[in-house]
């Protein structure tokens, strides 16, 4: 579904991807974890090219997106994306949030964005916020919203940019069982996260990122009961 | 004392219908404020997006036209602006002045608005943009329906403040030959004998559509402000 090919990404002198050569298959859920700084949210951030690589391609359901010449908010309407600082719009009441997109776009009626959204609404138990404000939310709420504001676009693929690293503690079960959900469904997903026990439960694998390079990647299980790279044996020794 | 000075206000007034003469000047700088604002959002609104965007992309060129733009409105004065641009540019002696005027005064706010709306674009979380165009929405897209109408709010006070300054500044229209209110209460004075009475006037009718404007204005804000609540 998903195939980068050399993936190079650097600011000024700073290579921040050095070259990723990864393929994510439908409904798989990747999980990326790795030290700060090593290349995590950028490589997830190059997957819809909110950040443009500097170099290799970025191939998407057989297509290069990469190409100039492609439309790429064509191909973003099929990546839905979930960011750290939630991003709702705070001047639209949690409706008009999830109905803009689809509506300005064509994509569906009034109407039905509007059912979509009420569905979508029941499904995270918040009806009686459709007509709240962001700033009315709590985090946790928050970001549930921006979860299924992008899945009103019906995304082949879901990008979680380490969506519970903004949440006070007590609200990340919430967002992170909103999230188990989709895995369930067999949505396809590719998580940048420091939840580890999310890691566990919920990836079909993970990838290590260190010094924007993917230097080891396995099952849950493999990866955290054996991992063999000196670095990420480190790092686990760290936050486990 | 009391009486002469309700006889020369009664002068300035009353008389040959001099009332009449206020009202047209009124309404020509009502006329001129007005057009000019809406050509001074226009341009301010295509200028700060056109210097927002230039920076992360290869059309340097237009920014530079931009700055140029800013910068010789801002550094040079209102009224020379107005001289030449009259004198220069409208050249055909049957052009209309109000035009010429509500042009001018709207090329020269214009300038002010851009540097208020780019602070407010700047003001706005990149984060926004980011979740706009993960979307699917395209960049002009997005900046009109998500990172605009915040950035509009958060410089409305702003952009009241350069809208009272231009209703002001119009008092200068009198050299390029529009009889707005200032030089309509000239105009009456020069009958009368007794300036002071018609400026006083004048002044209370400057007072007036600025007090306006800014109830407007307040009026406005409240009901932006919705989605800040807590």
């Amino acid at each position: 579904m998903i195939v980068t090919k050399n993936l190079q990404k650097s600011f000024g002198n700073h290579m921040v991807l050095n070259g990723i050569d990864e393929t994510i298959q439908k409904g798989e859920k990747v999980v990326v974890i790795g030290p700060s700084g090593s290349g995590k949210s950028t490589f997830l951030r190059c997957l819809n090219l909110l950040e443009t690589p500097t170099g290799g391609e970025i191939w998407f359901e057989g297509m290069n997106i990469t190409d100039k010449k492609t439309d790429i908010n064509r191909i973003r309407c099929k990546m839905g994306m979930v960011f750290q600082q939630f991003n709702l719009f705070p001047h639209l009441s949690v409706l008009e949030n999830i109905t803009l997109a689809p509506v300005k776009l064509g994509l569906m009626t009034k109407e039905e964005a509007k059912e979509k959204a009420y569905e979508l609404l029941q499904r995270i138990g918040l009806t009686e916020k459709a007509e709240a404000y962001p700033n009315q939310l709590s985090g946790g709420q928050k970001q549930r919203i921006a979860i299924i504001r992008a899945l009103a676009m019906n995304p082949d693929v879901m990008l979680f940019d380490e969506p519970t690293s903004a949440l006070d503690p007590e609200m990340v079960g919430e967002v992170l069982d909103l999230m188990a959900q989709l895995a369930d469904e067999g949505m396809t997903m590719v998580v940048v996260t420091h939840e580890m026990r999310f890691a566990r439960k919920v990836a079909t694998r993970i990838l290590f990122m260190d010094e924007g390079k993917i230097v080891e990647q396995n099952t849950p299980e493999e990866f955290f009961d054996h991992p063999s790279h000196p670095r990420l044996k480190e790092f686990l020794s760290k936050i486990l | 004392m009391l009486v002469n000075l309700y006889n020369s206000f009664y002068n300035a007034l009353i008389p040959g219908q001099r009332y009449l003469a206020y009202l047209d000047g009124l309404k020509v700088t009502l006329l001129i404020s007005f057009f000019a604002i809406l050509l001074g959002i226009a341009i301010g609104i295509l200028v700060a997006v056109i210097k927002v965007t230039a920076i992360n992309s290869n059309a340097r060129w237009l920014q530079a036209i931009c700055n140029l733009y800013i910068n010789i409105i801002r550094g040079t004065p209102l009224m020379v602006q107005l001289l030449i641009i009259y004198n220069l540019i409208f050249t055909s002696r049957n052009t209309n002045e109000l035009v010429v005027g509500a042009v001018c005064f709207g090329i020269n706010s214009g300038a002010y608005v851009a540097e208020i709306i780019r602070a407010g674009i700047e003001s706005i979380d990149r984060g926004q943009m980011e979740a706009g165009r993960s979307l699917g929405l395209n960049y002009v897209q997005t900046m009109r329906m998500i990172i605009l109408p915040q950035a509009v709010r958060n410089i409305l006070p702003a952009l009241g403040n350069e809208f009272i300054t231009l209703i002001k500044e119009t008092s200068v229209a009198g050299v390029i030959a529009v009889t707005d209110l200032t030089k309509a209460a000239q105009y009456v004075g020069s009958r009368t004998w007794d300036i002071l009475p018609p400026l006083v006037i004048a002044a209370i009718c400057y007072l007036i559509m600025v007090i306006g404007l800014s109830k407007l204005l307040s009026i406005f804000e409240r009901r932006m402000a919705k989605g800040d609540r807590h």
